[in-house]
């Protein structure tokens, strides 16, 4: 007997699902894809494809080297696509308020320690802690989807993204 | 309120099940059916749908918002105290005025669905499994199956594999790879740590822990951003429940397709059909309720709010039941 396929999504290989209405918005489901948001993406926006009040999920196009960044809070990192590269840096001093919200970007790289660095390939899922820098890297092409809060660099693309009619 | 139970085998009835009342309601069992009556009415499930939605509704602790066993009867939780409702939510119940509600503290209807769940699941029936993978619920009593109804619901604090919080699937820990999964790569992210931060860097296989689960429709918080909890569960067959939701709630398809019926939250006509497949992203509103269909084993991340503000803030009309507004 034949066992069983597991379907996986990815940037060259993927079908979107859709909305059928009966009665009501297809704009209430707020329905998009993942890797069809980041196939528009530049490389390492943070495109938000889910929002729950302060809380979002971002869609980040990974594609050579980011910029540093610092993350007030703990962030999660889901690879979905390709294989990622996150180093992580302890700075030398408070580069965040640890009450904001969502991370900020940094000019250059910050002053600090090394605290190591995890290589990560899809479904592999990378804590990304609080007050700690990070950035990553991807030699290809790779998608990340990011569990964070909303933050100024986080970008809403919401009619261009989703199923906007029945 | 008051809260008796005949149970097996003190008072047993033909079945050799015992018989549960609660308040108004009434839970009886035969080999085939659950048989709930209360002031106003009596109702009947298939056993196997009524342990299968019993079990969750234990397990989540009432879950968010609204657990409909069927399109009659279910529970609401209030976070400390329940409803539990005939007709609540079918809008013939209510046009007939027929439809009964009456409310019970958490832990008293917690007790009775636990001491139900334990009497009427039979020994080698796992209502959390997937129907080709567990035993038969019908019959008359044929023993218990305690280590299924009673296993933990995996809660990390901060994420799984961190040191001290929960921790990866493995065969040592009774967590082989699922039938259905059996492709899935089981390789583990390199984590090299420099010392002293073997606290802050850290990262696992979710995909591989997904295909370890041993039961479906079950949710467990795998990582926190704050109140944002990633939600992931192997889904297999029908949603044992209607969630009626009480807040927004988001479905990531990680891989293969689940549908969801979509219905409104308060009467049930159809509103929607949501197709979604690996990559897909889904809000469901705050005003609907939703039920699933998974043909093959699947991985499904749900994402939550867990903050207890949300439901009176949509009722005051402070937020919308929409997630977002475009």
């Amino acid at each position: 007997m034949a066992g069983y396929t597991t379907v996986f999504g990815s940037l060259d290989n993927y079908e979107k699902g859709r909305v059928i209405i009966v009665d009501d918005d297809p704009k209430a489901y707020v329905f998009s894809n993942i890797f069809e948001v980041a196939s528009m993406s530049k490389p390492y926006e943070k495109v938000a494809v889910g929002k729950n009040l302060e809380y979002v999920l971002e869609t980040i196009r990974c594609e050579g080297t980011s910029e540093w960044r610092v993350t007030p809070h703990d962030e999660f990192a889901l690879v979905m696509d390709g294989t990622v590269v996150v180093e992580l840096l302890d700075p030398s001093g408070q580069l965040v308020d640890p009450d904001a919200n969502g991370s900020i970007g940094l000019d250059g790289e910050p002053a600090g320690t090394r605290m190591g660095r995890i290589t990560a390939s899809r479904g592999h899922q990378a804590l990304l802690p609080a007050g700690k820098c990070y950035r990553f890297h991807c030699d290809a092409v790779g998608v990340i989807l990011l569990q964070t809060i909303e933050g100024p660099d986080t970008i809403y693309r919401w009619a261009e993204i989703c199923q906007t009619e029945a | 309120m008051t809260l008796t139970s005949d149970t097996a085998p003190a008072n047993p009835n033909d079945a050799g099940y015992g018989t549960f009342t609660i308040g108004g309601f009434t839970f009886s069992r035969d080999e085939y059916f659950a048989t709930i009556t209360w002031p106003t009415g009596t109702h009947q499930l298939a056993i196997d749908v009524f342990l299968r939605a019993l079990q969750r509704d234990v397990a989540w602790g009432f879950f968010y918002g609204i657990v409909n066993f069927d399109s009659v009867f279910g529970t609401v939780n209030h976070y400390g105290n329940v409803d539990m409702f005939a007709g609540r939510f079918n809008d013939a119940y209510r046009r007939a005025e027929v439809d009964y509600s009456e409310n019970f503290t958490h832990d008293d209807l917690m007790a009775c669905f636990q001491s139900m769940l334990k009497d009427w699941t039979n020994d080698g029936y796992d209502p959390f499994a997937a129907p080709q993978e567990t035993g038969q619920p019908f019959g008359k009593n044929n023993g218990s199956n305690d280590a299924a109804v009673t296993r933990r619901r995996v809660v990390a604090d901060r994420m799984v594999s961190v040191p001290g919080d929960e921790q990866v699937r493995t065969d040592d820990m009774g967590f082989p790879v699922n039938r259905g999964f059996a492709d899935v790569p089981q390789d583990e992210p390199i984590v090299e740590v420099e010392p002293g931060y073997e606290g802050d860097v850290a990262a696992y296989n979710l995909f591989k822990y997904i295909s370890r689960s041993d039961v479906t429709w079950n949710p467990s918080v795998v990582s926190a951003c704050k109140e944002s909890l990633y939600c992931p569960t192997s889904e297999e067959f029908i949603l044992p429940v209607i969630h009626g939701n009480d807040r927004v709630e988001w479905f990531v398809q990680l891989s293969d397709e689940i549908q969801w019926d979509v219905e409104d939250r308060d009467t049930g006509a159809k509103r929607a059909r949501v197709i979604c497949k690996a990559g897909d992203v889904a809000a469901m509103p705050a005003d609907i309720r939703h039920q699933g269909y998974s043909p093959k084993r699947s991985m499904l991340l749900v994402w939550e709010n867990a903050s207890n503000r949300i439901p009176e803030m949509i009722a005051r009309g402070e937020i919308s039941p929409r997630a977002v507004d475009f």
